[in-house]
C-alpha cells in the first residue's frame, strides 16, 4: 500500500470499518510513515472538534417564541391534559 | 456534544401519554443542537429558526409515530435535516431533484494532503475557544454545499451512512466520496490554522503530483 492508496482506504479506517486485511496492510503502512499517520490523526482531530461543538446560541426571542406555540399546539393536540 | 442520548426513553414515553413537562425536557435538551444542525445546512439564522420551528412542531405532530427503533435524537435528527434540506432545493427552485450535480463513484481528482503537521492543542480544548470555534464554522460554510452536507450528516450529526445517503438522496458509494473529500479539505484548512509549524513534515514523495485519478475501490 502506498500513500495514494491509504487516502483511498481512510474512511473505512477512521470509522472501523476497514476489511481485516486492508486493515493490516494500512497500519503497516502507518508504521513506516510519519506524515501519512498525522494525516490519520488530523482527520479524526478534525471530526471530534466538529462533533464537540453546538457552536449556534437560540435567540432568546426565539427560544420563548417557540415554547409558547409549541405549548399551544400541545394543548390542540392533548385537550385533555 | 449529545450525551446519554440514549436516556431518553422515559422522557418520550411520558410525552407520547401527553406530559407538556416531559417534552419540554426534550425540547430544552435538543433545541441547541438542532438549531446549529439547522445553521449548518442552511447558513443563517432566520432559516434556522424555521427550521427548529417546524421540527418541533412536527414532533408534536408524529411523536405517536416515533417508534423508537432509533434514538430520540437520532430521529429528530433526521426531522431537522429533511426541513433544512427542503429550504435548500426552495431556494434553489427545485423542489424534487436530490442533491446530486454530478455522478461521482469515483475519486478522481482527490485532493492530497499538503500542509501536515500535527495539532498544537487538543481538539477538545481548541474547540472551547471562540476565535477557534468561529474560523472552524466559516471553513465548514465555505466547503462546497455537497461535501457539506455529508459532513454534517454523517460526522457531525452521527447519522448512518446508509440514514446520510437516503437523506440526501444518494448513493452510499456517493456519500463516501463526498465524506472523504470534505474530511481531506477540512483537515487541510484546520491543520494550517491549528498545526503546529515547528513539527511540520514534508508530503511523501508520491504525494508529488497534485491529484489522484485512480477509482477508488
Amino acid at each position: 500500500m502506498n500513500c495514494d492508496d491509504l487516502l483511498k482506504a481512510l474512511n473505512d479506517y477512521v470509522d472501523g470499518r476497514i476489511d481485516p486485511a486492508v486493515c493490516e496492510r494500512f497500519e503497516s503502512h502507518l508504521a513506516g510513515c510519519n506524515p501519512c499517520q498525522i494525516v490519520v490523526d488530523n482527520i479524526r482531530q478534525t471530526i471530534t472538534l466538529y462533533k464537540a461543538g453546538e457552536p449556534y446560541e437560540l435567540p432568546a426571542e426565539f427560544r420563548n417564541e417557540l415554547r409558547r406555540s409549541l405549548r399551544d399546539k400541545w394543548k390542540k393536540r392533548f385537550p385533555d391534559r | 456534544m449529545i450525551e446519554k442520548a440514549d436516556d431518553d426513553g422515559e422522557l418520550v414515553r411520558r410525552a407520547k401519554a401527553g406530559d407538556f413537562t416531559a417534552f419540554e425536557a426534550l425540547v430544552s435538551k435538543y433545541e441547541r443542537p438542532i438549531y446549529s444542525l439547522a445553521r449548518r445546512i442552511v447558513g443563517n439564522a432566520e432559516d434556522a429558526e424555521d427550521v427548529v420551528q417546524e421540527t418541533f412542531t412536527s414532533v408534536v405532530e408524529h411523536l405517536a409515530q416515533f417508534r423508537e427503533e432509533a434514538s430520540f435524537y437520532t430521529w429528530l435528527s433526521r426531522i431537522a435535516s429533511n426541513n433544512a434540506l427542503k429550504v435548500l432545493r426552495k431556494r434553489r427552485g427545485l423542489a424534487t431533484v436530490p442533491f446530486e450535480e454530478e455522478e461521482i463513484s469515483n475519486a478522481r481528482g482527490l485532493p492530497r494532503p499538503e500542509f501536515i503537521a500535527p495539532w498544537a492543542r487538543d481538539p477538545l480544548d481548541a474547540g472551547k475557544d471562540p476565535s477557534i470555534r468561529s474560523m472552524v464554522e466559516k471553513a465548514l460554510g465555505e466547503l462546497d454545499e455537497k461535501y457539506r452536507l455529508a459532513f454534517v450528516l454523517r460526522d457531525i450529526q452521527g447519522l448512518s451512512t446508509v440514514d446520510a445517503a437516503t437523506t440526501l438522496g444518494i448513493t452510499e458509494g456517493n456519500l463516501k466520496v463526498r465524506l472523504l473529500r470534505a474530511r481531506l479539505q477540512l483537515r487541510e484548512r484546520l491543520t494550517r490554522a491549528l498545526g503546529d509549524e515547528a513539527a511540520r513534515v514534508a508530503a511523501p514523495a508520491d504525494h508529488d503530483e497534485t491529484r489522484i485519478d485512480d477509482e477508488l475501490r
